[in-house]
């Protein structure tokens, strides 16, 4: 990374019974930077000693701030550390009125310039109308934005958020994303966020730090990472793929399709609400992609593109093959059978045409544009 | 009938039930907390030593206090600070007797009460800046407050009803020791059962009204305001 700019500096080792964990990452103090990785990575408990609820062996810097620094001898406690933290269950307090959660940490914050009023936080979440009501009342959404908004106003330095959807319901994480989206547009706060989700994250984060088993299997952008097709065990099958930038160019209303231009590129999707101009991120997973060596015609599929297979690797053991190809510019994962890619000679170099059904597409498979 | 005679032995023994209560809400409070959140493999040595009066006989406990508080135990030279001689057979020691005869019926709801909410509402209070102390007050207390009205109750109720422990230790002293239990006791022995009726019909009606109201108020304290 960059080694001028600001950055989140962590690095933690220790013991919890079997389980070791032994993790160094560096995050930018800007956007979503995602931990991702199965139940048992390390994920939450790295997540829980950067807020100093748990306490290993390391060091953590957050820009010019050193919050521990075991070298030093220091070890700021979670009280005295200007971050928000997002549990998986929205833990409001039971006692307290929606406002009065809302206000909790707002109380000991200290205001600077960037402070976030609560008005704008209250509107940022559509969390108005819920304001004296009883955290009984809410539904698991509605608990879940107000736990956001409470760790909003304490006027963090850094938003850590603990898998803040995995509780949740499909319908109501569709909800929820969303508003997540805003945070990432409107504010300049770095996030961190946990999750074992890749869908989850691929629409979310700009940085991903993979994790196994306690210990770092690779960090880097966004992009990069779903590119690795050496990640695959750990990024999962089913949801595996990548993301492209994408610009909106046409809202085609005959036939209810927009059409999305990456590097000369055009995809055509089942129509999403979105501005012609504006950036977005599109997911396109590696088992929606097919593979073909001869240009198709007359065929229903809408996305041709020509590429260049990149890498392509054989999952002993398995029916598949997994497939990196270029499309000049961008970069699909095809998820393939081990026989398609025999029969058809795949190897790295050869020019083939990969193939996408728009009806693959759907809102989630957009997201902001990453930074 | 003199209405008189009744009303030193009801007045002394709310005073003492009142004033152990609070004592024990504020030595009991720390000591519960300690006994939730402690992860030292001594502290159910210490949660036994609170629970012992439980399983007592309370003329045991009355027979260890009488010579604690006596005049060659620790009592006798607390007393001697103001010129007394024994806290045996004052008020003091009564009060003194209660808190250790009382002390389970306080801490342990209050200890429960802690421990059912667990860690977390105390980690989003820190993670919202609140120092141990202030999530104490705003988060802790808050959510125990069942426990502590339980506690409270049971504390209250079970001073009300001591007999032996003051029998051993505070006799029978009207207007010093003379509580209503032995004042009930005393009317029955000396066959004045109008007397005995009228009291132990107070004390039924009163702990029932009390119970009821404690209830009633912690229903209605169960909504948080706006």
């Amino acid at each position: 990374m960059n080694s001028g700019k600001p950055l989140i500096d962590a690095a933690f080792a220790g013991r919890r019974g079997d389980f070791s964990l032994d993790v160094a990452f560096e995050a930018p103090m800007q956007g979503i930077t995602a931990l991702f990785g199965p139940s048992g990575s390390g994920k939450t408990t790295i997540l829980r000693c950067m807020a100093g609820l748990d306490r290993m062996a390391g060091h953590l810097k957050i820009g010019s701030e050193t919050w521990q620094d075991d070298t030093a001898g220091l070890f700021h406690r979670t009280h005295q550390r200007p971050i928000g933290y997002v549990f998986q269950e929205a833990s409001l307090f039971p006692h307290l009125s929606v406002r009065k959660n809302l206000t909790y940490g707002a109380r000991r914050a200290k205001p600077d310039d960037n402070a976030l009023a609560f008005d704008d936080v209250v509107g940022l979440l559509d969390v108005g109308h819920l304001l004296n009501r009883n955290p009984g009342t809410l539904s698991g959404g509605e608990r879940q934005r107000i736990a956001v908004g409470r760790a909003l106003l304490s006027q963090p330095r850094l938003l850590l958020m603990d898998e803040p959807l995995s509780a949740l319901d499909r319908q109501t994480k569709d909800e929820l994303l969303p508003y997540f989206e805003t945070l990432h547009r409107e504010l300049t706060l770095p996030i961190l966020y946990v999750s074992h989700d890749i869908a989850e994250v691929s629409q979310l984060a700009d940085r991903m730090v993979v994790l196994a088993g306690g210990r770092k299997l690779a960090e880097g952008s966004l992009v990069d990472i779903l590119e690795r097709l050496d990640l695959q065990p750990a990024t999962g099958r089913f949801e595996a793929g990548v993301v492209l930038t994408a610009t909106v160019t046409a809202q085609d209303e005959t036939y209810n399709l927009t059409r999305l231009d990456h590097q000369g590129q055009t995809f055509s999707i089942p129509v999403v609400d979105l501005q012609i101009g504006e950036e977005v991120r599109l997911r396109v997973r590696a088992r929606d992609v097919a593979l073909s060596t001869e240009r198709p015609t007359a065929m229903s599929i809408r996305n041709v593109f020509a590429g260049t297979v990149v890498e392509i690797r054989e999952e002993s053991g398995t029916a598949f093959a997994e497939t990196l190809v270029d499309i000049g510019g961008g970069r699909l994962r095809a998820r393939i059978t081990r026989e398609a890619a025999v029969d058809l000679s795949l190897q790295a170099g050869k020019p083939v045409f990969a193939l996408v059904k728009s009806i693959s597409f759907d809102r989630r498979s957009l997201g902001q544009k990453p930074t | 009938m003199e209405f008189a005679e009744l009303w030193p032995p009801i007045r002394l023994t709310l005073e003492l039930a009142s004033i152990t209560t609070v004592i024990l809400l504020i030595i009991g409070t720390p000591i519960a907390w300690w006994l939730a959140r402690s992860e030292a493999s001594w502290k159910e040595v210490v949660a036994a030593i609170v629970a012992v009066p439980l399983v007592l006989p309370p003329t045991v406990l009355g027979f260890y206090l009488l010579i604690a508080l006596g005049p060659d135990g620790p009592g006798g030279w607390v007393a001697g600070l103001w010129g007394g001689r024994s806290l045996a057979f004052t008020f003091e020691g009564l009060v003194i007797g209660s808190v250790f005869y009382s002390m389970p019926f306080v801490i342990q709801p209050i200890r429960n009460a802690f421990e059912a909410f667990g860690e977390r509402p105390l980690e989003v209070a820190a993670t919202l800046r609140a120092s141990p102390w202030q999530a104490f007050w705003t988060v802790a207390v808050p959510l125990a407050r069942p426990g502590f009205i339980t506690g409270a109750v049971l504390g209250f109720a079970h001073t009300v009803g001591e007999f032996g422990v003051i029998l051993m230790i505070g006799g029978n002293i009207p207007g010093e020791t003379k509580v209503l239990s032995i004042t009930i006791y005393d009317y029955v022995e000396t066959l004045q059962w109008a007397e005995a009726h009228l009291l132990a019909g107070s004390m039924l009606v009163f702990a029932f009204a009390v119970i009821l109201s404690m209830m009633m108020l912690d229903k209605r304290l169960g909504r948080p305001g706006p």
